[in-house]
């Protein structure tokens, strides 16, 4: 599904995100991407909708090598993804429902389908009887549960967070966590990148370690 | 095929609710004043036209003949004109026709009735091939035999036909000058739009919209507001022909004439507002092209 062969990352400046990433996440697999802070794990992750190019190595998902992506292929690829990145990014002019509504617009899925859809994706993450709320009125968890609606409503393979517990507390972290747990379940491919050890240890799934741009661990834990 | 029709009925559904909203109607509004300028003065100067058309522009001579002179001979000078390469049209006017044209001028007919006989010589009106070389043409022809009499209204026409020009050349630079105002105008709207909608716009990139997508409410918007700019512009310049044309038609009946100013023609019109669609449109093809880029998800 997704796989890393020798990734390296240089931003402009000189200062080097990654060096030497090898990794492969089999399809249906969950993982985290644990390492401190400036470890790279945003850097990693946002080579996989081509927000980020590597600078050297292939980055391949699902069978494109998206370091060689041509610009006007990029948005096909990030409709077959699900992106939670940090600051959740929802638009605070509309409703939940239309911020969930948002990927189906270019989806080519009719009103009723779509509607459909959006009320299935704002179920999942029960959030249905606050379709229309305004994400301000959210709380910090109901709002990271917005955002994975919205990165899920396309039905994506895979599923990609950035730090989707940071600044909830332990019940709601669990939560959210227990949502990607549950479409893993279902066949989604999920890699979620996290400081939160203990959270890691808690879930014993497949753990990426990132220090100073390198992979210092690679390990399954028996769940 | 449904689905990308859908997204153009949504694109310009959202273009529709920018534009009705008061800065979205305050920029057509502005976009009108500015283009009932060129289009009220192109109204101004095709209803004088209308007028000056009458009055041929064309270098005209004028023979009068003597008064005595015989029908053959009238006829041999007509043949030996008509056969002159020089001259483009040669028609005549004999001398009751010339009364009763006279006669039909306002105010000429009591005048002609106290006279009691024809004063009018029998006359060939004819028009030169250039303008320039008429006045040598004007003498050439007034040593033909039977002819009394030449008079050319050239410098009458030159000037003018001059002064349209200039009247023309000056409505086209204004026009020009609107025109790239019209399109400052839709470039500074789209991107303060874009700027407001950056988060959307940024957004829409991370999940997957295509650029194509991103950038058509926009270029919709940009038509849209040259369009009601357009007709903007026509209202204002149709409800300014009204309030002149209360004064110009009682100045002009004082003169016995029924003129007025008129409006654009239908197909005028119509070409004014496409064309401040399609200027709409190009300031936001600009804009969008130039602003877009900057945004990317980070």
């Amino acid at each position: 599904m997704v796989s890393f062969s020798a990734v390296a990352k240089r931003y402009p400046g000189g200062k080097e995100a990654l060096k030497d990433v090898s990794f492969a996440l089999q399809s249906g697999e969950l993982a985290f991407l644990t390492g401190r802070t400036g470890a790279g794990k945003s850097t990693l992750l946002k080579l996989i909708p081509a927000i980020e190019r590597p600078s050297a190595g292939s980055v391949i998902v699902n069978g494109q090598n998206v370091g060689a992506l041509k610009r006007s292929a990029i948005p096909y690829l990030r409709r077959n993804l699900g992106l939670v990145f940090q600051g959740q990014k929802l638009l605070y002019d509309r409703s939940a429902f239309d911020n969930v509504m948002l990927p189906l617009a270019f989806s080519g899925h009719g009103p009723r389908e779509a509607a459909r859809r959006v009320r299935a994706a704002l179920d999942k993450v029960g959030l249905l009887e606050r379709e229309r709320s305004n994400p301000i009125q959210l709380s910090g968890g109901e709002q990271q549960r917005l955002a994975i609606a919205r990165a899920v409503v396309n039905r994506p393979a895979l599923l990609v967070a950035d730090e989707p517990t940071a600044n909830l507390d332990a019940e709601s972290a669990a939560r959210i966590l227990d949502i990607f747990v549950a479409f893993n379940q279902v066949g989604v491919t999920v890699l979620i990148a996290t400081h939160d050890q203990g959270l890691v240890e808690r879930y014993g799934k497949r753990e990426l370690r990132l220090d100073q741009g390198r992979i210092a661990l690679d390990q399954r834990r028996g769940a | 095929m449904r689905a990308w029709l859908r997204q153009h009925r949504q694109a310009l559904g959202a273009a529709l609710r920018r534009l009705s909203r008061p800065a979205g109607l305050a920029s057509a509004l502005v976009i009108g004043i500015a283009l009932s300028l060129p289009a009220g003065g192109y109204a101004l100067l095709e209803s004088l036209r209308g007028v000056a058309g009458r009055l041929t522009l064309e270098p005209e001579i004028s023979l009068f003949l003597a008064p005595e002179a015989k029908r053959a001979e009238v006829e041999a000078l007509g043949a030996r004109l008509k056969a002159d390469r020089r001259l483009t049209a040669v028609r005549f006017v004999p001398r009751d026709q010339a009364l009763r044209e006279l006669a039909a001028e306002p105010g000429l007919a009591e005048v002609i009735a106290a006279l009691g006989r024809n004063p009018l010589p029998d006359a060939f009106i004819v028009s030169g091939k250039e303008n320039r070389t008429v006045e040598a043409l004007a003498a050439d022809l007034g040593k033909l035999p039977g002819v009394a009499h030449v008079q050319s209204d050239t410098l009458w026409a030159r000037r003018l036909a001059s002064l349209a020009a200039i009247g023309e050349l000056g409505l086209w630079l204004l026009a020009t000058l609107l025109g790239g105002a019209l399109i400052a105008v839709t470039f500074n709207t789209i991107r303060l739009q874009i700027l407001t909608q950056r988060d959307e716009i940024e957004v829409s990139k991370l999940i997957g919209a295509t650029d194509a997508f991103i950038r058509r409410p926009f270029y919709y918007f940009g038509l849209l507001q040259g369009l009601a700019g357009g007709l903007v512009a026509l209202c204002i310049v149709g409800a300014a022909l009204a309030l002149l044309n209360r004064e110009v038609r009682a100045l002009a009946e004082s003169y016995g004439s029924g003129f007025n100013l008129s409006f654009l023609a239908v197909g005028e019109a119509g070409a004014a507002v496409l064309f401040a669609g399609l200027l709409g449109w190009l300031g936001a093809q600009l804009s969008v092209s130039r602003h877009l880029k900057q945004i990317e998800p980070r």
